[in-house]
């Protein structure tokens, strides 16, 4: 299946046709296969730290008044959640005998998964990244230059993450016969969105285990950021069928009035990166820069499936500005003693929104996609400006 | 087949040469002066782009006069308009070539009848494969329009038969894997799928991607193309305008002139 209702699809240039189908093969029989799933086991556990805890929380539970739990995608190798399925890809790319991998990155973050997957595999890894987003987040092209990984400076376009899709999708193009593009959200053309996907599910099976065997049941209430929506859909897939409230925050920037990336909430569908799903865009079909204080989120699409289960009403999806998430990222930090990335704090910005009508007993369990290294500097700065 | 595009592919003596202009590149009324030059240098049929904000397909030449026309406020409405004014002056076939975003955005049967109604022969949308075709190629009919449908180097044999099996108009063989854009040779394999092709289907076989220079639409001649398309060549002259290269390059009107010389029917 390559839709989610009406939304996914194929909406690419004939020429990568091939790739995607010889993709959609290898997704249908390497990735079950037992051989790619124990090799996959092994780079989870011994290499990326899996299992994740499941953290309580003590402080913030006090003061928000119901159990609340994170999923802490933060302790992960690379510091976030993108190396489940940079690794899987890296693997699927090996299994599927190609030496070449390219990636787009926003925040850097993964860019920096698949140049560590890259290294752990032995494939030459090229990344392209917004020239705007090389400078916002140059920690993270250092690291990627250290893992020997090349990044290639986009200056087309609104020179961002949406861009740097774009330049990878003509790479590939260029070089369907001999190159794998490891797209690192569940966007994009079908097989995309459920490959991406599957190899993030692992998020959302370790949190079952892990608040059936603390809590005896199931969580009442889940929440993640969506930019593209990986590291959601990975949280929600196991889920989906069950009676627990679904929550996706999206990059409200300046306000749903101003600039923003909150796709689901301000948005239309159209069809941008291979896919049919909700867009920021103009009268005439136009995509239209998105803003997030958050590299990661800064994005004018999102994954097809969280516009099926938007319109499904499955999943509930809110704005969270920048300056609600930058006081969630001070908040945990200060509270925890953990610095989230961006992109997460938004999430626990929706959370603390959330937990004001919860009972003592109801237990929220919130996605700590990333750590908050990389943003440390930004909102340093932004602190000493003032409000 | 419109009447328009099956009346100039019937008029034979070597392949038609089409085209390309970036629809308000540098602006509305510079592109109806510009067709008025490509068809009075003898073009055989337009192709206008209207440019989109992720053009996924196209390489620098035509990603940049995408931004210019759009910078400029070229949109949808303004293209039918375009289609129409040119439409005024002409006989010859019009294409229309986009992505699949700014015909859904319209509505998919809305963009076909306002094609029509315009004057336009075929529309190409240049990320809509075979398996999301349907709905466009039904409106496409329904209209009048030709879908003009992509195969390419990577196209199976099978899947081949099942494009051309929906194809109208002409067949747009894509002629070097990648994006749009000038190139100093032909592949090989180009040449090779146009004959494999050519004997598969009734309907003119048109390769475009790279087509360059006058030695290229020789080689296209000879191989037995039915026309071909050439693009970033000619909109690199409209992005090159008030610069040192113009002074010295030849016109738009000039290349045109050459290649149809090339392809035997100067």
């Amino acid at each position: 299946m390559s839709r989610f209702g009406e939304y996914g699809g194929q909406f690419v240039p004939e020429s990568l046709m091939y790739a995607l189908d010889e993709l959609d093969a290898a997704y249908r029989t390497i990735v079950p296969s037992e051989e790619f799933r124990e090799e996959m086991g092994y780079y989870l556990s011994e290499y990326a730290g899996r299992p994740t805890p499941l953290t309580f929380c003590r402080n913030m539970s006090a003061d928000l008044g119901c159990k609340v739990y994170l999923k802490r995608e933060d302790l992960l190798h690379s510091g976030a959640h993108k190396l489940n399925n940079a690794l899987g890809q890296a693997l699927l790319t090996q299994f599927m005998g190609k030496r070449r991998i390219i990636a787009e990155t926003g925040a850097g973050q993964h860019g920096v998964a698949s140049a560590i997957a890259g290294a752990a595999l032995g494939l030459s890894v090229e990344v392209y990244m917004g020239e705007e987003d090389m400078q916002r987040q140059a920690l993270n092209v250092a690291r990627m230059e250290m893992l020997g990984a090349t990044v290639i400076p986009v200056h087309s376009g609104s020179r961002t993450l949406k861009d740097a899709i774009n330049e990878a999708l003509r790479d590939w193009v260029a070089n369907v016969q001999d190159t794998h593009y490891l797209i690192g959200s569940v966007v994009g053309p079908h097989p995309f969105p459920s490959l991406v996907r599957d190899f993030q599910t692992v998020i959302g099976q370790e949190i079952r285990e892990q608040v059936m065997a603390k809590e005896g049941r199931l969580p009442d209430v889940m929440v993640a950021c969506v930019g593209g929506g990986s590291n959601a859909i990975g949280m929600f897939s196991p889920f989906l069928d069950d009676p627990v409230e679904l929550f996706g925050a999206e990059a409200g920037g300046e306000g749903l009035a101003g600039r923003h990336g909150a796709t689901l909430c301000g948005g239309t569908p159209g069809v941008l990166h291979g896919s049919y799903t909700y867009l920021i865009q103009d009268a005439f079909g136009q995509v239209l820069e998105s803003h997030s204080i958050s590299a990661g989120l800064d994005y004018p699409g999102v994954g097809p499936e969280h516009s099926f289960l938007c319109d499904e009403k499955r999943v509930t999806y809110q704005a969270v500005t920048d300056t609600e998430a930058v006081d969630s990222f001070l908040y945990l930090s200060r509270t925890e003693g953990i610095i989230p990335a961006l992109e997460s704090a938004h999430a626990v910005a929706l959370a603390r929104r959330i937990a004001r009508d919860r009972e003592k007993e109801d237990i929220l369990i919130i996605n700590l996609s990333g750590r908050g290294d990389k943003d440390v500097a930004q909102v340093a700065a932004l602190i000493k400006e003032g409000p | 087949m419109s009447s328009r595009l099956s009346g100039a592919f019937r008029t034979r003596g070597g392949p038609l040469i089409v085209t390309c202009i970036v629809a308000g590149d540098p602006s509305f009324e510079e592109s109806i002066r510009i067709s008025r030059e490509l068809i009075a240098a003898g073009a055989d049929i337009i192709e206008i782009v209207m440019p989109f904000s992720d053009p996924v397909a196209d390489g620098p030449i035509i990603q940049q006069a995408g931004s210019r026309a759009l910078a400029a406020g070229m949109n949808t409405d303004l293209l039918f308009d375009l289609v129409r004014e040119v439409r005024r002056e002409t006989a010859i076939p019009l294409l229309i070539m986009t992505y699949a975003n700014i015909v859904v955005r319209r509505g998919i049967p809305r963009f076909y009848r306002d094609a029509a109604d315009a004057g336009a022969d075929g529309v190409v949308v240049a990320d809509v494969p075979l398996e999301e075709a349907d709905p466009f190629c039904t409106a496409a009919r329904m209209a009048g329009i030709d879908p003009i449908l992509f195969v390419s180097q990577t196209t199976s044999p099978e899947r081949m038969e099942r494009i051309l099996a929906k194809a109208g108009g002409f067949v747009y063989l894509v002629a070097a894997l990648g994006v749009t854009g000038m190139r100093d040779d032909l592949s090989p394999q180009a040449i090779d799928l146009l004959r494999r092709v050519k004997q598969k289907t009734t309907l003119p076989v048109v390769p475009g991607f790279g087509i360059s220079t006058p030695e290229h639409v020789r080689q296209y001649a000879d191989a037995g193309a039915d026309g071909v398309i050439v693009g970033s060549a000619l909109i690199r002259m409209i992005g090159d305008r008030g610069t040192p290269m113009a002074e010295q390059g030849q016109g738009m009107g000039d290349l045109v002139r050459a290649m149809k010389r090339s392809a035997g029917r100067g």
